[in-house]
């Protein structure tokens, strides 16, 4: 059994202004998992991954994090998150300098994250010079380049077309395939977290708690041919049956 | 920038300025008005080319004040709003304060000014630099605190010191405000330097153009005065050409403001 990186039990959030975002959620997290957490909208998604990447603390329960974990988690916004007035390659870096990283030590690392996005040639190109699924892949790219033990995803692809979205999702489960890093994707596509993810969590509804936690039995290796499978569809009926549940 | 765009941004003030100089000079020959009363713009021309070098060095004076009041407001009202970034006590605690320095009259204290500062130069100065520094806090606190929410967890969640976040992510976050700030507070330095000088009156072994104004008043050498009047309105358009095009310069990578059609 791998080691837990990230540990919830009875942990709730209330905000300041009395929203009841999430209430009671145990969750562990082993190391080398890729997990998907899905829920209706407003449900305390992003609240939750915000609590464990230590942004904000749980009013109620406890959160418990591997030592190993310490300056080493990635998170990437539901939004590029981008310093415009920043190149590409200027965006990559900001991780590695703000941990003391020089420029010069830090340049194979970035070159070589550029490289594996297929973001080379827009090295020094601005933000506002990228498409938005380009955008996404930079903002990827900079979570990457610390080689995070953990990598928090907030439903990056959210606002990107089926197209870019699909491409982007094969990328991601290579990525996830080579640098074997534990994430945990958040979103509210039935059919991305079963395309990506080993183990599906499912929400309630407001305040959020943890009705489901299914296994995704699917090869380690996915392409697109895996979308028209019988074994996919038949997954993704399963845990949309649990969401309808959940919600209702 | 493309062609005709450029075109509308010299050609357009250009037909308009030309469009009241000759309605201006139509109105004072078909009323045929004095010059001491109106003078026309033949008239003013022509003082321009007589007096233009002893207008000139006043000018001089005036500008050297204005582009010191300026620097110090800069630097000052920059410092400021990164200390009020810092600590939002002390924002609290001050703020009013700047307020109310921006809020009086510039004329209602200036006197004060000069009985307190010996040197005629510095008391100007001073003056100048109160009209002038408001903005400039104002804007770069407003731009220091309007850093993207996530993009500051980002720097959080690596771990980042104070001083990271302040350089870089909340100074560039801030520049475009604290740009825009500066172009306001270019002329309003201008006008303070004009306006003090005005009050202290006319005294000290060098003045600006505010004396040369008064004096002209009294002499009723009213095309004079208009040449002195054109020399100022020329030199806050340079001012504020020069601070746009610094603007520009500075953020045309990525600010919406200074974006060049890329198509
Ligand atoms: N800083 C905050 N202060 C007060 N309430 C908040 C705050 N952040 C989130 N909430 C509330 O908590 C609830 C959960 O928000 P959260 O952003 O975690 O939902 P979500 O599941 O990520 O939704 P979505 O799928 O739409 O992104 C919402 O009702 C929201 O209004
Ligand atoms: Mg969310």
């Amino acid at each position: 059994m791998a080691e837990t990186l990230v540990a919830a039990a009875a942990l709730a959030k209330s905000f300041r202004n009395g929203v009841a975002a999430l209430a009671a959620i145990d969750l562990a997290v082993a190391a080398g998992e890729f997990v998907g957490v899905l829920g209706p909208s407003g449900c305390g998604k992003s609240t939750l991954l915000r609590i464990i990447a230590g942004l904000i603390e749980p009013s109620a329960g406890r959160l418990e994090r591997a030592a190993a974990l310490a300056g080493r988690i990635g998170f990437v916004f539901q939004e590029p998150t981008l310093m415009p007035w920043a190149t590409v390659s200027d965006n990559v870096y900001l991780p590695l300098r703000l941990q003391g990283v020089s420029r010069v030590a830090a340049a194979p690392r970035v070159a070589a994250m550029l490289e594996s996005l297929s973001l080379r040639e827009f090295a020094a190109a601005y933000p506002r010079q990228l498409s938005g699924g380009m955008r996404m892949r930079v903002s990827i790219a900079r979570a990457l380049v610390t080689e995070p033990a953990l990598l928090l995803l907030d439903e990056p692809f959210a606002a990107l077309d089926e197209i870019t979205r699909f491409k982007l999702n094969e990328d991601l489960r290579t990525l996830w395939r080579r640098h074997r890093c534990t994430v945990i994707f958040v979103t509210h596509s039935v059919f991305e977290s079963v395309f990506l993810t080993n183990r599906i969590v499912v929400m309630t509804k407001r305040p959020g708690r943890i009705v489901a936690d299914l296994p995704i039995d699917l090869p380690e290796t996915r392409d697109n041919a895996l979308r028209l499978s019988e074994r996919y569809a038949d997954r993704c009926r399963t845990v949309s049956r649990r969401l309808a549940e959940a919600m209702a | 920038m493309n062609g005709s765009a450029r075109m509308a941004r010299i050609v357009g003030p250009i037909v308009v300025g030309a469009l009241v100089i000759a309605f201006w000079h139509g109105i004072v020959w078909w009323f045929a008005i004095p010059p001491y009363v109106l003078p026309g713009p033949g008239v003013i021309l022509r003082t321009l080319w007589s007096d233009g070098p002893s207008l000139l060095a006043s000018l001089l004076v005036t500008l050297r004040i204005t582009v010191a009041a300026l620097a110090v407001a800069v630097a000052l009202g920059g410092s400021l709003a990164v200390l009020f970034s810092l600590s939002k006590t002390i924002e609290l605690s001050f703020f009013p304060y700047a307020v109310i320095l921006q809020v009086t009259p510039v004329v209602a204290i200036a006197p004060l000014i000069i009985i307190w500062v010996n040197d005629v130069f510095a008391a100007l100065l001073v003056c100048a630099t109160i009209v002038a520094f408001f903005p400039i806090v104002a804007n770069t606190t407003l731009g220091l605190n309007s850093a993207d929410r996530n993009l500051v967890d980002l720097f959080r969640l690596y771990g980042a010191s104070r001083w990271q976040m302040l350089r870089l992510l909340r100074l560039p976050s801030a520049l475009p405000l604290f740009l825009a700030g500066m172009r306001i507070s270019g002329g309003l330095a201008l006008i303070g330097a004009v306006v003090a000088e005005f009050v202290a009156g006319t005294g000290g072994a060098e003045t600006g153009l505010a004396s040369r104004i008064i004096e002209a008043g009294y002499r009723l050498e009213i095309p004079r005065m208009f040449a002195a009047l054109f020399l100022l309105s020329l030199t806050g358009i340079a001012i504020f050409a020069v601070l746009s095009w610094l603007s520009r310069m500075l953020l045309r990578h990525w600010h919406e403001s200074a974006l060049e059609p890329s198509d």
